[in-house]
């Protein structure tokens, strides 16, 4: 093989693994406060790549930082799809610094509210530019039918963005996953407990088939 | 075009309603509509629109929302359309019969702290709103 062919094949191996056919998708976790996304980004980062996202908690906004995980490859029925999950801060039109003051000082729970109004920004903005599908993840034991919820559908909606509804603490016993299939009979309901592990196939085999 | 007028902080020991018209609602850039919604609202009022906003307005609406919240001034706000915008209009026929046309929703829109969502369905809003 003469110099420039070698050097030719070499730049175009490197040219290659930069600009691949395919970027990653990136898919977005939404929804509202607690619902479970954390909780649902971890199990899925760690059942594919070993590690976590983010921290979970019972406390609303404990995420106020839009966190990425590049690169998790999920297998399923012989599909491999790769894609970028997007742990989002929930998503609300109010933030109220007495909800946290149970749980700490009055200096830590503005601290916590001003993060989180900035977190709600973020994840607005994440979904009007750089996500590419959306997981969007419900308390099943809550009603579905809140002007948030119906608001973000709506905006993911009018962004034709592809849309899985997560259904999640199926584990609860007040959980319906019916009032979500009701809710929104335009999207695909898939029932799971992220924080038990339950129906976990069916999770995965819906992220392949949609994201892939 | 005339702002909506405010009473006089010793004059109210009401709730003030603005009813704003979709013809209205028509002639403004959506930071117009944003900005006059958060001002009324701002100052206590319960927001009425006859037609709603278009989902990128909600959106907005959710983010410059977000950088006004203040501790002990503004918590945000309540917001209730009807009909639903995602479950029914905007999806299938909204979208055959409509375009890009907004689907007609009337929303109500007023303060977190003073409005409170009693019951909803199909045909009804009910809610409380409280002076202060
Ligand atoms: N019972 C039950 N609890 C769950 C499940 N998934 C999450 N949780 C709990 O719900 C709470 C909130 O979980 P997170 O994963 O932090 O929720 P989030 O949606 O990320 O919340 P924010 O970051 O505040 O928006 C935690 O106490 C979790 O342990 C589930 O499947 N079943
Ligand atoms: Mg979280």
């Amino acid at each position: 093989m003469g110099l420039i062919s070698g050097l030719r094949d070499s730049i175009s191996r490197v040219t290659d693994g930069l600009f691949s056919e395919q970027e990653p998708k990136r898919i977005g976790i939404y929804g509202p406060p607690n619902a479970g996304k954390t909780t649902l980004a971890n199990r899925i980062a760690r059942d594919w790549t070993g590690d976590a996202i983010g921290t979970e908690s019972h406390i609303p906004h404990e995420t106020r930082r839009a966190r990425r995980k590049e690169g998790v490859e999920i297998e399923r029925n012989g599909k491999s799809v790769t894609i970028d999950i997007v742990d989002t801060p929930g998503v609300t039109t109010k933030v109220d610094y007495e909800e946290f003051t149970d749980e700490m000082d009055k200096d830590d729970a503005i601290r916590r509210s001003r993060e989180a109004t900035e977190g709600v920004a973020e994840a607005m903005h994440w979904l009007r530019e750089d996500v590419d599908g959306v997981i969007y993840v419900l308390d099943s034991a809550e009603d579905p039918i809140t002007q948030v919820n119906t608001m973000l559908i709506g905006i993911i909606e009018s962004r034709d963005l592809p849309v899985l509804i997560f259904a999640n603490k199926i584990d609860l016993e007040e959980s319906s996953v019916k009032r979500i299939e009701d809710a929104f009979p335009q999207h695909k309901t898939v029932p799971l407990s992220a924080k038990e592990g339950e129906n976990m196939d069916e999770v995965y085999g819906n992220i392949a088939e949609y994201f892939g | 075009m005339p702002e909506a007028t405010n009473v006089d902080d010793d004059r109210r020991d009401g709730v003030q309603i603005d009813l704003i018209s979709g013809q209205r609602m028509d002639g403004m850039a959506s930071m117009e509509k944003i900005r006059m919604i958060l001002d009324g609202v701002h100052n206590g009022n319960i927001v009425i629109l006859e037609e709603g906003l278009t989902p990128d307005e909600e959106s907005k609406l959710i983010e410059v929302t977000m950088a006004e919240i203040s501790p002990d001034e503004f918590n945000g706000i309540e917001i209730e359309t009807y009909p639903k915008s995602s479950t029914r209009d905007s999806s299938l026929l909204g979208r055959i019969m409509g375009g890009d046309e907004p689907p007609k929703k009337l929303t109500v829109i007023g303060p977190a702290n003073q409005i409170e969502t009693l019951h909803k369905d199909e045909t009804l809003i009910s809610a409380l709103v409280s002076r202060n």
